[in-house]
């Protein structure tokens, strides 16, 4: 089973496929400028100790996002449960 | 004719390895520029190779060419207006397609390319092999294999640089495909934009259209100029959008990025072939203890105090060297010039000004040494992310980071740094709320004022008091960025979309470059500015001076003293008139030396009459004991010396202190004390606080002068530190109050001068009355609310 969650809800290790990028303006360019574009497979890395940012690996780096961030990018992970 | 000169550009995402290949082309031959207009710095440096002469513009790192951050603006308007023959653009092999994500839009406008495939090693390691022909071909751009750090291709690329340049093509720019939507769109512009006379030249009229459509707001200004065109160009984008919403719920900005990702996806789909690899890099293996979220800060933290504690161990033999050498060249002033005001303006305004900031310089070297190994290996980076939270919550951005530890955010760094530091952030509101709390951090300058007071009213406490004061100005630094950030610079926080770089060891090289940029910006700055201030303040600190009659009295005094010395019996004896207590005088002193030196020297001086009194002179004094083997009478005549000696001192220090009394200094001073009484501070705090607006340790000195013991070392401050604890003027909580303003009222004259560089002389002004009011406000506080539970006693 898959569902489409926010990278939000995302936990650590967790990988999955961008769905959709809903931000727009200088922060949906910058998001997508790195690289943050449908289609492309992406796997939490870990969190900052406050739970956020957090670090995701795509391509080959890994970056990282605010939580407010995440939230415009949608996922489609495995449904483990 | 060929051409003799080619002008390339170097360009490529952060973190690519441009600047290593920018080191290993030029070398040593490096200039720093700023682009004009803004804080951008332009590096470029000129080489020859095969007879040609080359000149390499290092353009700023960036991920795109859109009108996101200032680096990249900067980079595109070079390229169109400077229109070098060749743009090398580093790519990092390792990390494939995000890097081509630049190059295709160099393609897009069109400027003559070469790709330099650096980190093809790292890639490898990595089970990434590029296929350069390939990949070559698929892009239509030439591309060098190279490994910057080992220094191998660099011979290859510049053979290709100079083959390319010469064929002086003309632009070119490719035609990617968006999607029929977007396409038709940019054909309707390119037709509008093509039709008139309108528009520069210079801009590739398909790369304009493709501008608007991405909202770019630069160039959107730019159509704006012609309103016909404008309107149209805007109905078209509008009509476009709203279409690509209603089908494909997108806006034109982001179909064009996944378009260009997708072709980007399809030429490294051919290109590169991968070995599947699950383990973890080692890079990532790092992270999993580096970055965790329990222990990372813990690390954290003890990284830090390991580069406090590194920086000054490395450094206080380097600082003490210096100040041997200031003290030798007022030495050799004094060889030179007699006493007077030439004198005093050479020792005390220029060499004490200058020397007293440039004095720090090793310390600061150190501290900037230490930081370029955080961001050289990739760690501050992670810093700057594990942080980001906790600063935001003030209205800063992770990257302040950086600039608040430069500060002296683990004590003992340096304001002025810290200012340029806040160059990495990228919005102007965060960037300018941080430059302006950056001076509250507790730098070098700030010790020694510390570590008096501590010593004088918090003896054996000083650990946990300096760990107190660090922690005191974080919070008032950070409280001060939220109150900024919530007034004067309100606005909405930037994204901090940000690479978390790979860990990689630092070349020495480039850590030696880093660190001399850095420290030679510092001197630059105590160099000229802060020499002519430093100058100023020294006059405000000399003149008017006392009057004739008053220099006489004090010399009246000094006779008196010398005179009813002479006529002591005891004294009589072995000195006959001033030659002979002149003689004393000197041989006190060349014995004082020679003791130091060996024992030949000593010998020398055995021969003199006055031998047998010196040296029972020289003993009671630092030996503290009674000469051994000398007379009573002796003895009582060392100690009328000594006595004599001290008080012709006390002459001095009045006549100093009267003197500092009356300066235009010293009158201020006064003036203040109607608003400082309220903090506990007299005229003669105040004169010391005004000396140190040139450099924060000035204020030790000047206190010493002000409390009438002549010349105080601020390292060495102990006679300052009695003293002000037996004056009924002074207790713990007067001391307290001092340290508070002393960490936060005006930022020292280089940083002002450093914050006027990177924003403007507003920011600048502000920056002076911002601190000093929140300096007083919280003394006040302190002062007032400690004297009403009887703190201090």
């Amino acid at each position: 089973m898959k569902k489409i969650i926010t990278m939000r809800e995302m936990t650590k290790n967790q990988g999955g496929i961008i769905k959709r990028v809903s931000a727009s303006g200088v922060m949906g360019r910058r998001i997508r400028e790195m690289g943050l574009v449908p289609n492309t497979y992406i796997q939490v890395q870990g969190r900052a100790p406050l739970k956020d940012p957090v670090a995701i690996k795509i391509r080959d780096f890994i970056l990282t996002l605010r939580n407010s961030e995440a939230d415009h990018i949608l996922v489609e992970v495995d449904d483990l449960e | 004719m060929l051409k003799q000169k080619i002008t390339i550009a170097l360009s490529g995402n952060p973190n690519s390895g441009k600047t290593t290949i920018f080191n290993a082309i030029t070398g040593a031959r490096q200039h720093i520029a700023n682009y004009p207009g803004v804080t951008v710095e332009k590096k470029y440096g000129r080489i020859k190779h095969k007879g040609y002469d080359i000149e390499v513009v290092d353009l700023p790192g960036t991920y795109s060419l859109t009108a996101y951050s200032l680096e990249e603006i900067v980079a595109r308007d070079f390229l169109i207006n400077e229109r070098p023959d060749l743009v090398v653009d580093i790519v990092d092999a390792s990390n494939l397609d995000r890097n081509l994500y630049l190059a295709i839009q160099f393609k897009e406008l069109g400027v003559p390319l070469i790709i330099a495939l650096n980190m093809t090693d790292v890639a490898e390691g990595r089970g990434i092999v590029v296929e350069q022909e390939t990949l070559s071909t698929l892009l239509g751009v030439p591309v060098v294999p190279t490994v910057a750090r080992s220094n191998k291709g660099i011979d290859d690329l510049l053979d290709r640089v100079v083959e390319e340049a010469l064929n002086d093509r003309e632009w070119q720019p490719a035609i990617i495909s968006y999607g029929a939507d977007v396409d038709q769109g940019l054909n309707e512009i390119e037709d509008i934009i093509k039709g008139t006379d309108a528009y520069d030249k210079k801009y590739p009229p398909r790369w304009l259209a493709l501008k608007c459509m991405e909202r770019d707001d630069q160039i959107v200004e730019l159509i704006r100029s012609d309103h016909e065109i404008s309107l149209a160009v805007d109905a078209i984008c509008e009509k476009t959008s709203k279409h690509l919403m209603d089908t494909l719920e997108e806006e034109p900005e982001g179909i064009i990025a996944d378009h260009r990702y997708g072709h980007i996806t399809g030429i490294t789909k051919k290109s590169v072939k991968r070995r599947i690899e699950s383990r973890l890099n080692l890079s990532d293996r790092i992270d999993k203890v580096l970055t965790n979220r329990i222990i990372g800060p813990f690390i954290m933290m003890l990284i830090l105090y390991g580069i406090y504690e590194f920086t000054f161990w490395v450094s206080e033999g380097p600082v003490s060297w210096l100040e041997v050498f200031f003290g030798g060249l007022k030495g050799v002033v004094s060889f030179f010039i007699s006493e007077g005001l030439l004198y005093s303006l050479i020792v005390s305004g220029i060499i004490d000004g200058v020397g007293g900031i440039l004095g720090f310089m090793p310390l600061i070297m150190f501290m900037f040494f230490a930081i370029a190994i955080m961001e050289d290996s990739g760690y501050m980076a992670r810093v700057a992310y594990m942080l980001d939270r906790v600063l935001r919550w003030f209205g800063l951005h992770g990257n302040s980071v950086m600039a608040l530890l430069v500060s002296g955010g683990i004590a003992g760094g340096c304001a002025v740094p810290g200012v340029m530091a806040t160059r990495t952030l990228r919005d102007p509101k965060e960037r300018i709320a941080t430059l302006l709390v950056v001076p509250f951090m507790n730098c070098g300058a700030k010790l020694p004022v510390f570590a008096m007071l501590i010593a004088a009213f918090f003896a054996k406490k000083e650990a946990g008091m300096m760990f107190i004061f660090t922690l005191l100005s974080w919070s008032f630094a950070l409280f001060a960025a939220k109150m900024i950030r919530s007034t004067v610079l309100k606005g909405p926080k930037t994204p901090f979309v940000m690479e978390l770089p790979p860990y990689r060891l630092p070349t020495l090289k480039g850590l030696i470059i880093h660190t001399w940029e850095r420290t030679w910006q510092f001197i630059k700055r105590a160099g000229t500015f802060i020499l002519a201030m430093s100058i100023l303040l020294w006059a405000m600190m000399t003149f008017p001076g006392l009057s004739e009659k008053q220099i006489k009295a004090y010399e009246a005094q000094r006779v008196g003293l010398r005179d009813s010395f002479l006529v002591l019996p005891e004294i009589k004896a072995t000195i006959k008139d001033e030659k002979g207590l002149e003689d004393l005088d000197d041989l006190v002193n060349s014995y004082g030396r020679a003791v130091k030196e060996d024992f030949e020297s000593v010998k020398a001086l055995q021969k003199n009459p006055l031998f047998p009194l010196a040296k029972t002179i020289f003993a009671e004094r630092y030996v503290q004991k009674e000469g051994e083997g000398s007379s009573r009478m002796q003895r009582e005549a060392a100690t009328a010396y000594l006595r004599y000696t001290e008080e012709l001192a006390r002459v001095d220090g009045r006549q100093n202190q009267a003197m500092l009394k009356g300066t235009i200094a010293g009158r201020i001073g006064q003036i203040l004390e109607h608003v400082t009484s309220a903090l506990g501070f007299d005229y003669r705090t105040n004169i010391a606080l005004i000396g140190g607006f040139a450099a924060k340790e000035v204020v030790v000195s000047t206190l010493g002068t002000a409390y009438s013991l002549g010349e105080v070392d601020p390292e060495q401050s102990g006679s300052l530190s009695e003293k002000l604890k037996e004056d009924p003027n002074w207790n713990s909580l007067v001391a307290f109050t001092l340290i508070l303003f002393t960490m936060l009222y005006v930022p020292c004259l280089a940083t002002v001068i450093s914050i006027k560089k990177e924003s403007s002389w507003r920011w600048a002004g502000f920056s002076v009355a911002f601190n000093l009011i929140a300096a007083y406000l919280v003394c006040l506080a302190v002062y007032q609310i400690g004297s009403a539970f009887g703190l201090g006693g």
